[in-house]
């Protein structure tokens, strides 16, 4: 038991002090969960790179909400933002247009705000090319002679400052069928015509791909979704090459540019890395050095990152569910509070944990252990308690009749005895665990939800299966090496029948 | 050696023992006996302070037991109960040993008090190395009452320890046991329901009914002079203490 535990504390040590946890990075740049914001990051890391020799990217992170506490958090010092949802969505409550107005309101957070890149993304409203054609409908005012028309909009469109009900009203649009759904599934509606209008982006890769006529805004309805970069003021002090390196891209990235880059990811296959390299190869005549991950290597990370969060926040729920389930025995009524407390968090969606972490932690791999330790303390509370609290009385009083000193009573006869059970618990935790860390890759902790959620994302089934097949055998790996344990750990007279 | 002075206990509305004295003789064997739920094994359970008292005061070798003295006081007791109580976890041997170590003796102390012991009870030596699930029941008793003797105690406390054994084994048993009792003039108590046992056993009977002592004798005197109708109903309701009766008057 000793042993183990020893062992537990030698690799928790070797896991904190390995990269994952280092911030020696100068520049640690964040993206958005969507294909266009990655290569603006990959294009900001690259530039980053090659001007101050370091860069992290953290890519996509999340939605806006997730960016904008990031980046004033600390957790990343820049990011790629679009001027129509700084005015809409972060800020608001402040009634602000001009770029002017944008920069002052993000001075009092201590941001600065490059200038625009050069493409406007703004929402547009899109159909089938012969669709549209065969209805006579260019602009979005036409849609209004159409009640019948079936509308699919993204889950955010459906209810942004100036998504669908704004849309509704400045429009005066009649449509009575209109769902929210993901925007990736609506393409796959509008192919199969289930749908008849989508809400896009202008730079979509798919409006090509699919074929789409993209809706004339005749009334102005959408804001101006200038992309330009958020970051931390105090970046100009300590990286100011960066800065620097970065203003190239202001006013470079036309919308054909951007929508070809978009292009070249989700429909060529490219990975961000390439495509953004390639661009600025091509349009600036820069040349960056950069290295793609092989499968091995992604594997082998993911690997190292999935199992750091994993082992880190078991032990820790074991260091801390053990003494909690023994408690829990000793004062049964504080156990009634503490069992009671630990049920709870249980009940709690693993996703909404995480995201209750990040106020508290931030986002990343301390805020994924911190869930994740949370959600391993019911199985090995309950099972200590179950454990001793089933050792058979006359077994309890002859320990105490011996003469017998709790501690030792506690050490030498009654964890023993319960090992069995307590191990199960641990077993299960651990099992749970390592599905759940892959949610983690939803705060950018890394692991192998990291590779599911971009293989979704681009829709790469093998980039899925990167993540997914690793996932399931690591899982099945760890309830080997606990069915293995149980020989070290449960003594061998509990394992004896007869 | 072992008094009780005024001691009474209660389970929530249940009164286990009523307000009793009573004084259990150094170097003999006294039987506490009375049917199911008479509180015999309450009585016991109060002596080694498993449960303590309502009222009134148990005290040992003229120390009354306390919540703080009662681990080392214990040191002075051997307990044993019906399934031997044996530690599913560790060997004959390490159930054995377990205070003795726990107490830090030596190594060569542990071992010739262990010798002395599968000698005096008969137990196969190439038992110790094996788990209580691996022992007969006879010999988990064996293993039991070693454990309990080990730190060489001034008192037994035993609570029918051949409860759960075949008669075979248990008659086996009883024999030696007695032959135990006898060469080592220890004190000791015994639980029973077993009338034949009991005047096997015990110089001094204590026949208990609802939390309380009905008499106090040898078996001849609950026979001859019963205190009132029940204890001539209890000797009578069982079959063996006539043969006993008649062994212990030869």
């Amino acid at each position: 038991m000793k042993q183990v535990f020893t062992s537990l504390v030698c690799v928790i040590v070797v896991c904190l002090s390995s990269p994952a946890f280092g911030k020696n990075q100068n520049v640690t740049v964040g993206s958005k969960s969507f294909t266009e914001s990655v290569v603006l990051g990959e294009l900001v890391s690259h530039l980053a790179r090659s001007a101050d020799g370091s860069a992290i990217h953290r890519q996509a992170m999340g939605g806006t909400r997730v960016l904008w506490n990031a980046l004033n958090n600390g957790d990343i010092d820049i990011y790629p933002e679009y001027t129509g949802t700084i005015t809409q969505e972060i800020l608001s409550g402040q009634k602000i247009t001009g770029m002017k107005d944008i920069r002052q309101a993000i001075a009092a957070h201590g941001l600065r705000m490059s200038r625009p890149l050069g493409f406007n993304n703004t929402y547009a409203i899109g159909m089938k090319e012969p669709r549209a054609n065969e209805l006579g409908i260019t602009t979005v005012s036409d849609l209004r002679t159409h009640p019948d028309l079936r509308f699919g909009f993204s889950n955010e469109f459906m209810d942004r400052g100036d998504g669908w009900p704004s849309l509704r009203n400045t429009y005066a649009l009649p449509q009575q069928h209109v769902n929210g759904l993901e925007h990736d599934l609506a393409y796959r509606g509008l192919e199969s015509g289930s749908i008849d209008a989508i809400d896009l982006y202008m730079t979509d890769a798919d409006i090509q791909y699919y074929q789409l006529r993209v809706l004339e805004d005749d009334l102005s309805h959408f804001p101006e979704y200038d992309a330009v970069l958020l970051y931390r003021e105090d970046l100009e002090r300590r990286a100011p090459r960066v800065i620097s390196a970065i203003r190239i891209l202001e006013g470079n990235i036309s919308e054909t540019e951007m929508r070809a880059m978009n292009a070249q990811v989700k429909i060529e296959r490219n990975t961000e890395t390439r495509t953004a390299a390639d661009f600025l190869k091509t349009k600036l005549g820069l040349t960056v050095q950069y290295s793609e991950e092989s499968i091995a290597d992604r594997v082998f990370r993911t690997t190292r990152e999935h199992i750091v969060l994993v082992m880190i926040s078991l032990s820790a729920a074991i260091l801390i569910a053990l003494p909690l389930g023994i408690i829990a025995v000793r004062l049964p009524r504080l156990g009634h509070v503490i069992l009671g407390m630990v049920g709870v968090v249980q009940t709690i969606p693993a996703l909404a944990l995480l995201v209750f972490m990040i106020p508290l932690l931030g986002i990343g791999v301390p805020a994924a252990i911190a869930a994740l330790f949370l959600y391993s303390l019911l199985p090995i509370v309950r099972n200590t308690y179950t454990g001793l609290h089933d050792i058979p009385h006359p077994l309890r009083e002859s320990a105490e009749a011996l003469g017998l000193p709790p501690h030792v009573r506690l050490r030498r006869i009654e964890l023993p005895l319960a090992s069995r059970s307590i191990l199960a618990g641990i077993k299960t935790s651990a099992v749970i665990n390592v599905g759940f860390a892959t949610l983690g890759a939803f705060i950018a902790a890394g692991g192998y939800g990291e590779s599911i959620l971009t293989g979704i994302r681009l829709d790469d089934m093998s980039l899925i299966l990167q993540g997914a097949i690793p996932a399931a055998l690591l899982a099945l790996a760890v309830q080997g090496l606990f069915e293995l344990m149980e020989r070290v750990v449960v003594p061998r007279g509990l394992r004896l029948t007869a | 050696m072992l008094k009780l002075r005024g001691v009474s206990k209660h389970f929530g509305q249940t009164t286990a023992i009523r307000p009793l004295d009573l004084e259990i003789p150094a170097g003999r064997t006294t039987v506490l006996i009375g049917p199911s739920g008479c509180g015999k094994s309450t009585l016991l359970r109060l002596m080694i302070g498993l449960i303590q008292p309502d009222t009134g005061t148990v005290s040992f070798e003229d120390t009354a037991l306390t919540t703080s003295n009662i681990a080392s006081l214990r040191h002075r007791m051997g307990y044993v109960i019906q399934d031997g109580g044996l530690f599913p976890h560790l060997t004959a041997q390490e159930n054995i040993e377990l205070m003795a170590r726990h107490l830090s003796w030596d190594g060569s102390r542990i071992a010739s008090r262990l010798s002395e012991l599968v000698d005096l009870t008969h137990f196969p030596v190439d038992g110790l190395e094996r788990y209580p699930v691996q022992l007969s029941g006879g010999q988990r008793q064996r293993v039991s009452l070693m454990r309990a003797l080990m730190l060489d105690p001034h008192v037994l406390l035993l609570d029918e320890p051949l409860g759960s054994l075949d008669p075979m084994v248990r008659s086996d048993l009883q024999a030696e046991l007695k032959s135990i009792f006898d060469t080592l003039k220890k004190t000791v108590v015994l639980v029973t329901h077993d009338m034949g046992e009991a005047g096997f056993f015990g110089n001094q009977i204590l026949l208990l009914r609802d939390g309380g002592i009905v008499q106090q004798g040898t078996l001849a005197e609950l026979v001859t002079t019963p205190s009132n109708p029940f204890v001539t109903r209890f000797v009578n309701a069982q079959r063996s203490p006539l043969d006993a009766f008649g062994e212990n008057a030869s």
